[in-house]
């Protein structure tokens, strides 16, 4: 079955990605963890995501388009990526999850992916 | 001759988990499972009355119920759907005839329901349905929701198992424990909801009662090697155990301390006692071998025995520093009030985080009895009417109710 696998950076990551000194590395543990996934032959796609600041939200509001500097959701935790994973059930799929180098206060959610008719 | 009805109504009974384990294991969809076995129980019915019951009827019905499954799956013309039911129909032609040949997959059913990734308060009620066959308006009835809200939690479940791949799987060793700790909680929970009815006045709780301790023996002979699945089991059967005891037809729920230990049933405590002594074997204390350790030592009072005070508090403070949980420290309490130890009971109590407790009635029971034995009329006064307002089960609020007017009586 196909995952994917969202990135929320919580406080903590969104700093991390914020410090220049702290960046390199943190995202250096993010390469280790794909090349992982590769190697096991289950990724199936991904990226990582630019800061929210980056973001521009195109809303659709009563027919019209609406457009709108920084990104859709104000919270605590950022989309900061996502990987595709092709594993056979949930288990799978939450335990490499929880191999992620996620900073703490961050989540990842598993989303089974719609399977299209082929 | 057996009756078709009655055939079938047994059937249902012994092994509709099974069946419903067998049908929906690869596909992951227990809906379906379910719908094609309802399928297979109305044919039956229908057809058992004119050709007389078949050798086999489970194989008959297994049989029956993969047909409408593939039918059904045929008709969704998905690749996946067919797919998934290729091997329904590899194994079901072996089948000679007794249900003990086909696999049982019940537990691997269980891990599925009490998954982490389902909602908790689902585990308990998705496992009375998908493995006893419950219908969604007892479950509702036994947890107190509204059967219509009850059957929207359990068709949400069952949407997420399939459509998130939750696997039907024993977990491997490194994470069975957690994960094995999830169903024996929802076992618990289904327990405690027949417990609940005091008078045991309805006979379907009676019958949850005794489908809860069902699955945990499933579950012990499956996994022969958890000392937490005999703990459990060792726990229910003492609760079990004292059921005649705890209620009286003229007096109503008559508390531990005050049982007539004659209408303790002397065979079950007998068996909790070889399981608690089996789980010890291993080693490795947990926390239903804990309460059931807890159990034992109230019915040493059978034998004329009492443990001492000391002992108790020990086998407390252990449950507590393992499971800290609601239950336990309340348990502590009533145990420190029962020795009237006023003085560790109000440490205990103060201990106790109030809004954690808040809806839990045996908390305000042991806090008004607290504050009673105190004479802090007020706060007992207080306390009694949350823990009347909580108490479900008519034989205990006739209990609070009584002993709050005897304290009001005292006060006069």
């Amino acid at each position: 079955m196909k995952y994917v696998l969202v990135v929320h950076e919580g406080p903590e990551g969104l700093a991390t990605l914020r410090d220049p000194a702290r960046c390199g590395p943190y995202m250096g543990a993010w390469g280790a963890y794909a090349k992982a996934l590769v190697d096991a032959g289950v990724f199936a796609g991904g990226a990582g995501l630019q800061l929210p600041e980056t973001a521009t939200a195109v809303r659709k509001a009563a027919g019209k388009v609406q457009v709108q500097d920084g990104p859709f959701a104000d919270s605590k935790e950022q989309l900061a990526g996502f990987f595709q994973i092709d594993v056979p059930d949930l288990d799978k799929a939450i335990e490499w999850a929880g191999k992620s180098p996620i900073a703490d206060g961050g989540v990842m959610e598993v989303r089974p992916a719609i399977v299209g008719p082929n | 001759m057996v009756s078709p009805a009655a055939e079938v109504e047994r059937v249902a009974r012994t092994s509709y988990g099974r069946l419903v384990a067998f049908l929906s294991r690869q596909s992951r969809d227990v809906a379906a499972a379910e719908d094609a076995l309802a399928d297979a129980f109305r044919i039956a019915l229908e057809r058992w009355g004119e050709t007389g019951v078949p050798v086999s009827p489970e194989a008959w019905l297994m049989t029956t119920a993969r047909r409408r499954l593939i039918d059904s799956g045929r008709r969704r013309e998905t690749a996946q759907a067919a797919l998934s039911l290729l091997p329904l129909l590899s194994v079901g032609d072996h089948l000679g005839g007794e249900v003990d040949r086909l696999p049982d997959w019940r537990l691997e059913l269980m891990f599925a329901c009490a998954h982490p990734a389902i909602d908790p308060a689902v585990h308990a009620p998705l496992m009375l349905q998908v493995v006893l066959g419950f219908d969604a308006a007892a479950i509702a009835a036994a947890f107190l929701v509204a059967p219509a809200t009850m059957g929207q939690r359990l068709s949400r479940a069952k949407a997420k198992i399939k459509a998130a791949g939750i696997a039907f799987e024993i977990p491997e060793s490194g994470r069975l424990a957690e994960r094995l700790a999830g169903v024996l909680d929802a076992i618990y929970v289904a327990f405690g909801a027949a417990q609940d009815d005091i008078a045991g006045a309805d006979l379907r709780m009676r019958w949850l009662g005794e489908e809860a301790l069902s699955l945990a023996r499933v579950v012990d002979g499956l996994l022969p090697d958890q000392p937490e699945v005999k703990g459990l089991l060792a726990l229910m059967l003492h609760g079990t155990a004292r059921r005649k005891a705890r209620f009286h037809p003229e007096i109503g729920y008559v508390p531990l301390d005050a049982q007539d230990v004659a209408l303790w049933d002397a065979g079950m405590i007998a068996e909790a006692e070889r399981l608690l002594l089996a789980a010890s074997r291993f080693g490795v204390p947990g926390r239903f071998q804990l309460e059931a350790a807890i159990q034992s030592a109230h019915a040493c009072r059978r034998l004329g025995s009492v443990v001492p005070d000391d002992a108790m508090i020990l086998l407390y403070d252990g449950l507590v520093a393992l499971a800290p949980s609601v239950g336990a420290l309340v348990g502590r309490l009533a145990c420190l009030l029962a020795m009237d130890d006023l003085d560790r009971a109000g440490q205990a109590l103060a201990a106790i985080d109030e809004s954690l407790a808040a809806d839990y009635q045996p908390y305000w029971a042991a806090r008004a009895a607290f504050h009673d034995r105190l004479g802090q009329v007020e706060q007992a006064d207080r306390a009694y009417d949350r823990a009347l307002c909580l108490a479900t089960d008519p034989a205990v609020r006739a209990f609070l109710g009584e002993r709050r007017r005897a304290m009001l009586g005292r006060r006069v």
